[in-house]
């Protein structure tokens, strides 16, 4: 396995690499051969209009979506996929799973489950995934809750708390697994607005603690200040891409001109 | 009505109740793991499997408890030297096994259709969430999917196990002497057919009374979730360590 200690070299190993990735959805093509390198401690920020692909594009890094055509690579580990009668499939689920474990999603409608303490939705994946010791992972949960501000919540029920509390614990959960990369897809989508500040507060937290995050975002104010580079996409492809400074400064593309102006 | 006579029945009756329960439990416990074991058929997406559960679903829901009863107690006694050169004919010779063999296989041809229901009900994001966690397999069953169905299914299989209990007279049948083999052998003997059955329907009454107060304190047990938290959080030292 590789690890961070390697990318101290001249040629870092991306993070995550997708290259040429395709979808198709029946006859809809989703994506259309989209590129992408995310470095250690980069803050990737995902825009584009609705149908535009960009959470397929997060899906497939993870395997939850499986591509049709083009490669994943994680920490320089290329994701193995096999044809199968139903279309690609991963090829060994053992090393989905194990990528997967180092790699965390938060998801637009959190999806804690519903049985579950927050606690217990916490150490979950690090006791059962990760066969870490049980004590070690609880003291770990109460810090990390702690510092996304739901201490107060641990035993109650995720049906017990609003959104963006959910949504914290979520992401909670998700620093759980120590992971090396972050997906969030669309992770304020679902909130009141009153509540979006908190969960984009914990967000930018982590990016400045060097965390790499893929962020799949409407939240403008969050990809022009907080992350170190956009990704536009527009019907499959990347349409404009480069730091936030520049690329909302001076935009090529007309369609993402088109794209910033209605979302002010 | 003879108060003194139907003090009689209860006390005669009341014998007949770890039968009645015995049958009950033996065969919702053996149902139970068929019931999963068919529900996992259907769902499996093998088309051979899944038409075989849904063949075996018709089968046992379309015919009558009681003629099943009847074709494997006296049905396959026509069979014994096969079931005998099979070493099977020590089981199919007791009535006790048979009644909880066409028990089981009833029980377990409803159950599997609730389980089904309970399975399919798993949102579907929450089980997306465990997979990206890294979980798949016996353990996405076993730490998500499971829990998650239990607690839906719970509700309509306590249904399933009071209708069991209730099932359990259809073994007087084939000479069990369950609660109502019992009632049946007293009024052959005094001919007071009401107020035996009176004292018949009351037992199996408070017997399910008995039963849906556990089965409601199981599905209170399991659904904290569902509940309103509580109000102040309770003490927090002890509670995970």
């Amino acid at each position: 396995m590789s690890n961070g200690v390697e990318s101290l070299s001249s040629q870092p190993t991306p993070a995550v690499s997708i290259s040429n990735l395709r979808k198709n959805f029946g006859n809809l093509e989703v994506l259309k051969g989209i590129s992408l390198k995310a470095n250690e401690g980069d803050v990737i920020s995902i825009l584009g209009a609705s149908g535009s692909g960009k959470s397929t594009m997060l899906r497939c890094i993870n395997m939850l979506e499986v591509p049709d055509g083009g490669e994943v690579a994680i920490g320089g580990e290329i994701i193995k996929l096999k044809h199968s009668r139903k279309g690609m499939m991963p090829a060994d689920q053992r090393q989905v799973d194990r990528i997967r474990s180092r790699v965390a999603m938060v998801f637009q409608s959190f999806n804690l489950w519903s049985h579950m303490t927050i606690l217990e939705n916490v150490i979950e994946a690090p006791v059962h995934v990760q066969k870490r010791p049980k004590a070690e992972c609880l003291a770990e949960a109460e810090e990390l809750l702690a510092k996304v501000g739901i201490a107060d919540k641990r035993n109650q029920y995720p049906s017990h708390l609003s959104g963006g509390q959910q949504q914290r614990a979520a992401i909670a959960r998700a620093l759980a697994m120590r992971p090396d990369v972050m997906l969030f897809d669309e992770p304020t989508s679902a909130l009141d607005p009153e509540l979006v500040g908190e969960v984009l507060r914990v967000m930018r937290s982590l990016a400045e603690e060097g965390r790499t995050m893929l962020v799949v975002t409407h939240e403008m104010g969050f990809a022009r200040d907080v992350s170190n580079r956009v990704v536009f996409l527009h019907k499959g492809v990347v349409e404009e891409e480069g730091a936030p400074a520049d690329v909302f400064k001076a935009p090529k593309s007309e369609r993402f001109k088109q794209f910033i102006s209605s979302h002010r | 009505m003879d108060f003194a006579f139907m003090q009689e029945a209860f006390l005669r009756l009341i014998t007949g109740i770890p039968l009645t329960l015995n049958l009950a439990f033996t065969s919702i416990a053996f149902g139970a793991v068929l019931a999963m074991l068919l529900a996992l058929l259907r769902m499996s997406n093998v088309k051979v499997l899944d038409w075989l559960a849904q063949a075996y679903v018709f089968v046992f829901r379309g015919t009558p408890l009681l003629v099943q009863i009847f074709l494997i107690y006296y049905g396959l006694g026509q069979f014994r030297p096969t079931l005998q050169e099979l070493g099977l004919w020590g089981f199919f010779r007791e009535p006790y096994w048979c009644a909880v063999l066409a028990l089981t296989l009833n029980t377990a041809a409803y159950g599997s259709e609730i389980i089904r229901g309970g399975l399919q009900a798993v949102p579907h994001h929450q089980v997306e969430a465990a997979r990206a966690c890294g979980m798949s397999g016996f353990l996405l069953f076993r730490r998500i999917i499971f829990p998650i169905a239990v607690r839906q299914a719970l509700p309509a299989y306590g249904s399933e196990i009071i209708l069991m209990v209730k099932a359990t007279s259809l073994a007087s049948v084939i000479t069990m002497m369950e609660v109502t083999g019992l009632a049946a052998k007293m009024i052959s003997q005094t001919f007071r057919a009401v107020e035996v059955f009176i004292v018949a329907g009351l037992i199996y009454l408070v017997l399910n009374f008995v039963i849906t107060r556990i089965i409601m304190a199981i599905e209170w047990w399991l659904s904290p979730h569902l509940r309103r938290p509580p109000a102040v959080e309770p003490r927090l030292e002890a509670a995970h360590v």
